[in-house]
């Protein structure tokens, strides 16, 4: 029972500790739509330090001073897409969480696309060639030999 | 014959796609060029390290091939690469710093304790211009020509066999 007690402590403290290493800031918007603009942007961004967070959960410094960026910018009236382009510019394509369509992305983008029709052009012509096969019809000479075959296992 | 061709169809998918996967998932993330390669280098006002009244902007990179390297005292890297950047001053390549998130006091002690090979070092105590470079960790060294076009960009630590295999010949190719 006191083993118990002492790792549930355990647990509470790693939770609180792990709550209070997020260093996610506290941010003030009059906005609740640039509240939601700022969420988005910030979740849509790759950490370019730490490869599979994004910079709204990421404690890296870097992290931090691109979301401050995000606030800053939002504050100052500017887009989306002004904003994406501000820190693309800086940081690279490889920020973005979402790659734009581009000649560099065409094969993604289009990858999955292709692949599917492929897919689906397999099935056509499987179908085509079973359904093919069944309606051929059988010669006279088949038929004759069948019915042969078929007389013979009855008779026997 | 037509059969043939469609069950060869699923291998062959299937062998492009892994040789593609095979390369695409054995390439190193974090070596990507700079989004500033062949930009300007970013406008910029700041004062320098030693002089708080000395303004410096962009045009400090003008005229001549320059190796601006950023650094800060905080950084490890920056302390173990400090040999090879004396080595490189010492070979007539014009060397600026910025000195990112820093204090004066610090950056000073760290150019009196480990060398100072930078002409000048641009003061950046709040990651401006480090932010405008797209710097996500000192140290990173960037080549800008003589009409202050980035050319080259190290990421990380400069060995001795970066400096003879990639820096010393870009600077050549760029002179």
């Amino acid at each position: 029972m006191a083993l118990m007690r002492t790792m549930v402590a355990l647990l509470l403290l790693v939770i609180a500790f792990g709550a209070a290493a997020g260093g996610i800031e506290l941010r003030e918007f009059d906005d609740p739509v640039m509240e939601k603009r700022y969420h988005d942007l910030t979740a849509s961004m790759r950490c370019p330090l730490c490869e599979n967070q994004a910079i709204n959960d990421s404690d890296a410094p870097i992290s931090g001073d691109m979301r401050e960026r995000v606030y800053q910018l939002l504050q100052d009236g500017q887009s989306d897409i002004e904003i994406v382009n501000h820190m693309v510019q800086r940081f690279g394509e490889y920020i973005l969480y979402n790659p734009r369509l581009e000649s560099r992305t065409y094969l993604l983008w289009g990858l999955p696309i292709a692949l599917v029709l492929l897919g689906a052009l397999v099935v056509v012509l499987m179908i085509r060639a079973r359904r093919n096969a069944s309606a051929k019809a059988l010669s006279a000479e088949e038929r004759q030999r069948i019915d042969a075959l078929i007389n013979r296992k009855r008779s026997s | 014959m037509k059969r043939r061709l469609l069950l060869l169809l699923l291998p062959v998918c299937f062998l492009g796609l892994a040789l593609f996967f095979f390369q695409g998932l054995s390439l190193d993330p974090s070596q990507r060029d700079s989004a500033l390669m062949a930009r300007e280098f970013p406008a910029f006002e700041a004062t320098t390290l030693r002089d708080k009244n000395q303004r410096v902007d962009q045009s400090l990179l003008q005229g001549d091939v320059t190796l601006v390297n950023v650094w800060g005292e905080w950084c490890p890297a920056c302390k173990q690469e400090m040999p090879q950047l004396l080595e490189l001053a010492d070979q007539d390549i014009r060397m600026v710093g910025v000195n990112y998130r820093d204090t004066r006091e610090k950056g000073m002690e760290f150019l009196s304790e480990f060398g100072d090979p930078f002409e000048v070092n641009i003061f950046d105590p709040e990651g401006e211009l480090g932010f405008d470079l797209g710097v996500y960790g000192a140290p990173e060294t960037f080549l800008v020509d003589a009409d202050g076009v980035i050319r080259y960009h190290h990421k990380g630590y400069v060995s001795p066999q970066d400096v003879r295999e990639r820096i010393l010949p870009e600077v050549e190719k760029w002179r």
